[in-house]
């Protein structure tokens, strides 16, 4: 809980700090709270006290445990991450740069919590945490229609998603009397075929779907990525989508496991279609951000192989997969920042040239695309291979998931064309307009480090973060 | 364990890369040096392994082993027998020839450059690997930069076209052989990607029946498409003709042999059964490969397209000797692998002299080019030579062992006859024909004023190609010594004693070597 009360404080300190900073220098406290954040890592990753592995609090709503922590490590590096992109982004942002930064912070809190949450009172709180200050986020340049539309955007499909979502919670509770995840695993089994209990479960998915982006519940991604501040979208791409994994996976093989074993071909089916909308939807896109909404509904979709895999290592490779994906898509959301700060749109062509005006972003991009696109030896690749393994592991107890897997295949080649598409757009484009070279400071320099070495890591010498993703998974199956 | 010659072999190469680079892309001289060093070293280093190669014993040689991540049984390993140290030696080869090559391209050098190596190092590691995972990612490595090489630095009016198809078909090849390796890593429940250690597991615990028939057809059919089996074939002319030199020199002569050594190293040996029932069908696809694409290179009139398909034709030969299932008719596949490896790189690379110098490939506008270029028409006519089989050269000796071994196959005598016919009348009549009216004739006005190849630099890499066409084809116990042994326990392993007793000429061999050197 330590952990959740200091983020909480930084969060309000950040806020008091806008009175008395002066203005020039209130793009600065992002340092602040980038240190914060690092010191609150460290003190984490070396163990002391805060995190004890088997803890819970609030009479079980609040679980700490192996995949507590590693999300919370995960939300942690990310909002760091994306902190560094918003004092980059900082004179774009009209009103408040303090408020930017302390909102990241709470949306932060909101995932932590959704990291330790076991009960659904708890899901529902720290979901709403995250979504709410995200619609703040989303729409924060109030002075550009694009980021209010989809600000709005979001608001609406936002606040449908939540009330499919509380008012699946209510019919579960309805009908067994339960919130804990524990307690209702225990009694789940009885409510197997109560289809008003179903219902409550399938709305509860819903929202959950909804915070992934998984088809059917993925329009509001192209739209809210493309308009929103890009350190939002980073955030929402990277965080937000996390969160509901997180939530996705305690809530099925936690709360229902029982239920979750008789939806495999639901999720082979939601998983596979997931695939196919995002990649092939991506194919025509020419504005970068959007392209990465598209591109994150495919990563939603490879992401659920893990889910729809019902085994500890679909669970282990899920994690995995997450842990890529963070380095990798803030690594794109970097350099698309950096890149666009003088220009209206983030147009593919807005790339052109850019090896010349920034080796280091050029070279940043086209690692991050190789890696998206799943190819040796960057993070990309070993998650994918980890996924897939997963699904063919469970092939001979189900035909669907040679199908699944195929599905899968199919999707990683489509999506080489608009990967590649960009790293062309980037080296060999014909007409380059604008070729002053880009100055980066040097905290963008070591957060743009950090994700280099982040996609390295886990491509090249794996071990050490795969065994924490599998201890991690096995406390889904305690 | 102190660090095996194969590493620095790989390792150059993709060192070189990344020290590019940080080199500006103005210093030309300094970058295609380190580029012609970091292939050379390598060549001269797989040139002392091959000789330090101890032919007497069966098993790896070189090998070094890390754990990479242990509780998948990952391994960084690598290591040679007699299969692929023929295979590294002419990857090293033909990647510095292709590095030598490379001034053709004018633009971008650095870039080029740069994919070149990465593609060289990725070949080189996919041969060496002994473990499933780095076999599979060093083939994957090596592929993503022969897309952008020929979509950037490609030429024809086609190009886009052609990176798109070859994109899409090598993608899909190399995912479903993915597939099935996973499976393979699966279902053996050997809980291992190394090599040597998964045979040795289902030596003792042979995969079920059931499963044999699940993954084979994954690896072969994407193997095959990698390998461009009829009727998966069509990525590859067009590829060819649109890839820059050294690219179609990487591409089909080393990269290309992957899916090839992939069946003979994984397939064979661990699904016995459904190689047996497989094998027939393998066999009549060849055809398609032999006849019908032999019968296309007939028509064409581009002669990077030509050469493509006699590329593809030549691919029906070795999977002919793979489908023999016998000694004789694996090792005669290894030698073609070998040999055509050399063959392609150097058939591209004159190619690409001669569109350098004119600017077409088109046949019909071409004519008398052995005057004017003296050096490159007498070895374009070696070349076109060695791709009908003439004895001397490595092909033949390839061929004829293939051709040995699958007459030995009571089942493939059919396909046999008709394959020799491809051989021997459709392959000489396209490359003779692709002679008469490239090199021979009254030259046109336009060309008479080529300039040859005439310093040394310009020659090497053609002649470095020749030398090794000839001395292997001079020479074929260099290869066979080694081959032949290592084989051997393969095509044991893909014959398994219970099932079809006597049916297969294994025993019947008495001395392999003096009858495949004749």
């Amino acid at each position: 809980m330590t952990l959740e009360v200091c983020v909480m404080a930084l969060g309000v300190v950040l806020m008091l700090a806008d009175f008395w900073l002066p203005a020039e220098r209130k793009k600065f406290a992002g340092y602040l709270a980038v240190v914060a954040l690092a010191g609150l890592l460290v003190v984490s990753l070396s163990g002391y006290g805060t995190c004890s592995l088997s803890g819970t609090a609030f009479n079980g709503m609040f679980v700490e445990d192996g995949l507590a922590v590693f999300f919370k490590r995960f939300f942690i590096v990310a909002a760091i991450l994306v902190l560094f992109m918003a004092v980059e982004f900082s004179d774009r942002i009209a009103g408040g740069v303090s408020e930017y930064y302390s909102l990241i912070v709470f949306a932060l809190s909101g995932m932590l919590f959704a990291a330790s949450a076991n009960d659904f009172t708890m899901l529902f709180v720290s979901i709403e945490l995250i979504t709410i200050t995200f619609y703040i986020l989303t729409s924060f340049q109030r002075g550009r229609l694009v980021s209010l539309e989809a600000g709005v955007k979001y608001l609406i499909l936002g606040a449908l998603s939540s009330s499919f979502m509380v008012f699946g919670i209510a019919l579960v509770w309805g009908t067994t009397g339960k919130l804990n995840f524990n307690e209702l695993a225990a009694v789940a089994a009885q409510f197997e075929t109560n289809k008003i209990f179903l219902l409550g479960v399938l709305f509860i998915l819903v929202g959950l779907g909804f915070k992934i982006a998984a088809f059917p519940f993925q329009i509001w991604a192209p739209d809210v990525y493309q308009g929103a501040p890009t350190p939002t979208t980073a955030f929402l791409a990277v965080g937000s989508k996390a969160a509901g994994f997180v939530l996705l996976l305690r809530v099925l093989f936690t709360a229902v496991p029982t239920v979750t074993a008789h939806w495999m071909n639901l999720l082979i089916v939601i998983s596979a279609i997931t695939i196919l909308y995002g990649n092939l939807c991506a194919l025509p896109q020419r504005n970068l951000k959007r392209l990465l909404g598209y591109s994150s509904i495919a990563h939603a979709g490879y992401l659920l192989l893990g889910v729809a895999a019902l085994t500890a290592s679909g669970q282990s490779a899920l994690l995995y997969y997450l842990a890529g994906y963070l380095f990798t898509v803030t690594a794109a959301f970097t350099v698309i920042c950096l890149v666009t700060r003088h220009l209206d749109n983030d147009d593919v062509s807005a790339l052109a040239g850019l090896n010349r005006r920034s080796p280091l972003l050029a070279a940043t991009m086209t690692l991050a695309m190789a890696s998206l696109a799943g190819i040796p030896p960057l993070a990309g690749f070993f998650g994918k291979f980890l996924l897939l393994k997963a699904v063919i592991e469970q092939g001979p107890a189900h035909p669907g998931y040679y199908c699944l897997a195929f599905t899968a295949v199919a999707g990683v080649v489509i999506s080489f064309y608009y990967y590649f598409g960009v790293i062309r757009a980037i080296y060999w484009s014909k007409n380059v307009a604008d070729v002053s070279p880009i100055v980066l400071s040097g905290p963008i320099k070591i957060a743009i480090c950090v994700c280099i070495a982040g996609m390295f890591w886990l491509g090249l010498v794996p071990n050490t973060a795969f065994n924490l993703a599998v201890q991690a998974a096995s406390a889904l199956s305690r | 364990m102190t660090t095996s010659i194969l590493t620095y072999i790989l390792g150059i190469p993709l060192l070189a890369a990344v020290l590019l680079v940080f080199v500006p892309g103005n210093y030309r001289v300094i970058i295609r040096a380190i580029a012609l060093a970091a292939t050379f070293v390598p060549m001269v280093l797989a040139i002392k392994m091959f000789c330090q190669f101890a032919a007497v014993h069966t098993g790896y040689q070189f090998e070094q082993q890390i754990t990479w991540v242990e509780s998948l049984g990952m391994s960084y390993h690598v290591g040679v027998d007699g299969l692929n140290v023929g295979l590294v030696l002419m990857g090293t080869i033909v990647a510095f020839a292709a590095a030598c090559c490379s001034w053709e391209i004018q633009t971008r050098e650095k870039e080029f450059y740069i994919l070149l190596l990465v593609m060289t190092g990725g070949i080189l590691g996919a041969f060496a690997s002994l473990d499933l995972f780095f076999f599979y990612a060093f083939h994957e490595f090596a592929l993503i930069p022969t897309f952008i090489m020929i979509g950037v630095w490609g030429r024809g009016e086609r190009k886009n076209y052609a990176t798109f198809q070859i994109t899409i078909y090598l993608s899909i090849g190399a995912l479903l052989a993915l597939l099935g390796l996973i499976a393979l890593y699966l279902q053996s429940g050997a809980h291992t990607f190394d090599i040597p250690a998964l045979v040795t597991y289902i030596g003792a615990h042979p995969l079920a029946a059931k499963s044999q028939h699940f993954i084979f057809p994954l690896l072969l059919f994407g193997f095959g498409i990698l390998v461009s089996l009829w009727p998966f074939h069509s990525w590859a002319p067009l590829g060819y003709g649109a890839a820059p030199a050294p690219t179609a020199m990487l591409h089909a002569g080393v990269l290309k042999k992957f899916g090839l050594y992939g069946l003979i190293r994984v397939a064979l040996p661990l699904m016995p059964q459904a190689a047996q029932s497989w094998m027939q069908i393998l066999a009549w696809l060849c055809l398609g490969n032999i006849l019908y694409v032999g019968w296309v290179a007939m028509k064409q009139k581009d002669l990077n397209l030509l050469i493509g398909n006699s590329s593809v034709a030549h691919m029906g030969f070795i999977f002919l000797g793979i489908a023999s299932l016998n000694l004789i008719g694996v090792t005669g596949a290894v030698l073609v692998m070998i040999a055509h490896g050399f063959l392609a790189a150097l058939t591209f690379a004159l190619s690409g002299y001669i569109y350098q110098k004119t600017g077409t490939l088109q046949i019909s506008e071409l004519g008398g080019l052995c005057r004017p270029l003296k050096f490159i028409g007498v070895a374009m006519v070696m070349a076109a030579m060695a791709g009908c089989g003439l004895p001397g050269f490595a092909n033949f000796v390839g061929e004829v062992s293939v051709f040995f071994g699958a007459w030995q196959a009571p089942a493939l005598r059919v396909v046999t006859v008709l394959a020799v016919w491809g051989a021997l009348i459709i392959g000489a009549v396209y490359m003779t024909r692709a002679i008469r009216n490239v090199l021979h004739g009254p030259v046109p006005e336009k060309w008479s004023k080529l300039a040859d190849a005439t310093d040394v630099w310009r020659k090497l890499p053609y002649a470095l190609l020749l030398v090794s066409l000839l001395a292997f084809g001079f020479f074929p116990s260099l290869l066979t010594e080694k081959i032949v042994p290592d084989v051997k326990l393969i095509v044991q392993m893909a014959n398994p004693v219970s099932e079809k007793p006597g049916v297969v000429a294994v025993t019947d061999i008495r001395n392999p070597k003096s009858e495949i050197s004749n």
